[in-house]
């Protein structure tokens, strides 16, 4: 009797396992791994789960995604790719032009994403004009971080172009503060200086420079207005800043040590994680002189080519979810981005994400809305790779001059263009 | 066993012994032959994968469109791959000669019969127990002046103090040096140690009858005598500094930009991190070539004169 009974439990269980199988499953490679970012991807592992599809998760951790993008060429060159991965901006295309990446466009036509998306984001989304990823969130990255307390006791002015800027960061400095906190490292040079960039070329120069690789705008003199400014701006930051993390900085700010910090909205995480209200213990608003411009950064999910028919139908229901309101929502108040979809209500988001949302608006429709070169939204990881050695060799050079920097960079980005 | 215990017992004993023979024979080539293997594809093989990779222009993924020397020319006019090279120099040099100074001096001391000798000798050896990890990590913090050392002394009172190297951009280098002479001046010690007890006494009372005062003895005498301790501790100083990884990765990650770069990172950072692996495998192949260059004429003419003697 309990052999029998046994038996048919192992039968019961072995249906079950099957019928999950019969159901599909989606492996998720991803580096959403740091607290809020974890509880983000929980969500859309349950409400893929309440769905009856299985999710494998395949979380790599470290390098900013690097480890992780070597874990994935492994295992896509040797034939088994999983469903999905993190994988963003041009290197979504060039993925899919070595063949690896599905064609989402009956999901998509279904879901009607042509809708619901930004143009802007649907190019990136698609190659050669069809859907091979999906998008999760937007994040702006021309954001100053204020901290109004500093402010008010150096009796300084909250900037918002750069003569202001310096004019407050010198009064801030006399009153024994760091005008503005930095994360020195390579990424962290090219972030900042993709705002200054943007406050003195403009979206139409920013565009031509940075996306079509122009030389004469690369070495123009825009740009070496540019290198100008953030020459002056290391000025502003303390010395001991070399091998500091983004978010050593935003504390920073949050312990009133320094005034302000030029970083994309995900610092949010670190303000709300300590407690901190936007509007009153510290204030968002646009890089100096780069109002009305958005910055955009987007994570986003390639789908990989699959062979059994039940993980497939497991992918497109991952990536259908993926626009559904509630996990735009969710996903997005736990990361400190805003939905990607332009139709939901914001009501439940704080002040800084509404604004933020107001911004995508505008900027999208005056066409103010520029892929981040610093968050490889831009261009290549090769091209990428060479600006941020001109930029970050540049910023830690005492000697160095605009006007050759400016050239370098030209000369560095055709260089990686083989 | 069982069974080459009856084998052994059959009365036709020819043919038996000479399965063992054979087996015998063969057996230390089975047994090294998986090893050897490994060593051929592991190591050779991967070599010339390499230096086939570095005349294609293979980006994020190997291709095999060649591009002949291209990716060398491209190489060649990197400003970082400069840098990166000229930091290799400075630190090379310094790290092998501060380490081979202080590990001789070291050894020199502790070889006046002192007292709690062995246990002195632990403590300079010990560091080498230590991963580069947390070598350099440990270094970061007391070299970073808003954290360590600095801070220390102006917070004791001392605020002229300055410390500051490894925030500098033509200066942080040097910080990988102290770490680095940190690190391997108690092995070096141990090296010249091992080789001092080695000589004879005779020697030097010879020489001290002959009115030789004692640095005389070590200069004249004793170091010359060391010629092959010299020859194994320059050779593993050698290669340590040139695979230099670890402790650049954690100290200074290249930086403050990427002045404190060693063509060991370049590598790793264009071939894994940017997508463009043919350049990673030419500086690979200019690496091994730098190791060639160097080490080839000196282990000829070490093991050369060797035989002579």
């Amino acid at each position: 009797m309990k052999m029998l009974k046994r038996s048919a439990a192992a039968l019961a269980l072995c249906c079950a396992a099957s019928m999950a199988q019969a159901k599909g499953t989606v492996e998720v490679l991803h580096w959403w791994t740091s607290g809020g970012e974890a509880r983000a991807v929980g969500v859309l592992k349950n409400m893929l789960e309440q769905e009856g599809y299985h999710w494998k998760d395949f979380a790599v951790a470290g390098g900013g995604g690097s480890a992780a993008m070597t874990v994935l060429k492994t295992r896509a060159v040797s034939g088994n790719p999983p469903a999905a991965a993190q994988i963003k901006g041009p290197s979504i295309q060039e993925w899919a032009k070595l063949g690896f990446l599905t064609n989402l466009d009956p999901v998509a036509k279904k879901e009607h994403w042509n809708q619901e998306l930004p143009p802007l984001v649907q190019k990136i989304m698609q190659y050669k004009g069809h859907y091979v990823a999906v998008p999760a969130n937007v994040h702006r990255v021309n954001w100053l971080w204020v901290n109004p307390e500093v402010f008010k006791k150096a009796d300084a002015q909250i900037p918002h172009t750069w003569p202001e800027f310096f004019a407050a960061a010198k009064k801030i400095k006399a009153a024994g503060f760091i005008p503005l906190a930095h994360g020195g490292n390579p990424w962290g040079d090219t972030t900042l200086f993709e705002a200054v960039a943007l406050s003195q070329l403009g979206p139409d120069d920013y565009r031509k420079a940075f996306v079509d690789l122009d030389q004469n705008v690369l070495e123009g003199p825009k740009m070496v207005e540019a290198f100008t400014i953030f020459k002056k701006i290391h000025d502003d930051i303390d010395s001991n800043s070399p091998g500091r993390q983004w978010n050593m900085a935003t504390h920073m700010v949050i312990n009133g040590k320094a005034a302000m910090q030029i970083m994309g909205d995900w610092a949010k995480g670190e303000f709300t994680a300590a407690g901190k209200v936007p509007g009153k213990d510290y204030e968002c608003l646009p890089a100096p002189g780069t109002q009305g411009d958005f910055s955009l950064n987007i994570d986003s999910l390639a789908m990989f080519q699959l062979k059994d028919k039940a993980d497939i139908k497991a992918q497109d229901a991952l990536a259908a979810l993926m626009l559904q309101p509630k996990f735009q929502r969710v996903f997005n108040m736990a990361k400190g981005s805003i939905p990607v979809r332009t139709d939901l209500s914001m009501k439940s988001f704080d002040a800084c994400a509404q604004a933020s949302m107001k911004a995508f608006k505008a900027a999208s429709k005056d066409g103010r809305l520029v892929p981040s070169f610093s968050q490889s939204m831009a261009d290549s990881d090769a091209v990428l790779g060479q600006i941020t050695d001109v930029v970050t060799n540049f910023f830690n050079d005492p000697g160095a001059d605009p006007k050759k920097a400016a050239h370098q960079l030209a000369v560095a980005v055709k260089s990686a263009q083989l | 066993m069982s069974t080459q215990i009856g084998v052994l017992s059959v009365p036709a004993k020819r043919p038996a012994s000479r399965v063992i023979n054979l087996i015998q024979a063969w057996l230390p080539k089975l047994v090294l032959a998986p090893s050897l293997a490994l060593v051929l594809v592991g190591v050779y093989g991967y070599m010339i994968w390499t230096a086939v990779l570095s005349f294609t222009n293979s980006s994020f993924m190997p291709s095999f469109r060649f591009v002949g020397f291209a990716q060398y020319a491209r190489l060649i006019a990197n400003d970082r791959w400069h840098t990166a090279c000229i930091n290799l120099v400075i630190f090379g040099v310094l790290f092998i000669g501060v380490c081979l100074a202080l590990g001789i001096f070291l050894a020199i001391f502790l070889d006046q019969k002192i007292r709690q000798e062995g246990f002195i000798r632990t403590v300079y050896l010990y560091p080498m127990a230590l991963s580069l990890i947390v070598t350099g990590t440990v270094w970061r913090w007391i070299l970073n002046p808003g954290l360590g050392l600095e801070k220390l002394m102006h917070d004791w009172g001392w605020t002229s103090f300055h410390f500051d190297w490894l925030v500098r951009s033509h200066l942080s280098v040097y910080t990988l040096v102290i770490a680095a002479v940190w690190q391997s001046s108690g092995f070096v010690m141990a090296l010249f140690l091992a080789g001092l007890r080695g000589i004879d006494p005779s020697i030097i009372k010879a020489a001290r009858v002959d009115g030789a005062r004692l640095p005389t003895i070590y200069l004249r005498i004793i170091l010359p005598c060391m010629r092959p301790v010299f020859f194994s501790a320059i050779m593993i100083l050698a290669h340590l500094s040139i695979k230099s990884f670890d402790l650049v990765k954690v100290m200074t990650a290249g930086g403050p930009g990427y002045s404190s770069d060693l063509p060991a990172l370049f590598m790793y950072d264009m071939s894994f991190t940017r997508g463009q692996l043919g350049l990673g495998a030419a500086s690979a192949i200019m690496m091994l070539g730098a190791i060639l260059a160097l080490l080839v004429p000196y282990l000829y003419s070490e093991l050369r004169s060797k035989r002579h003697d």
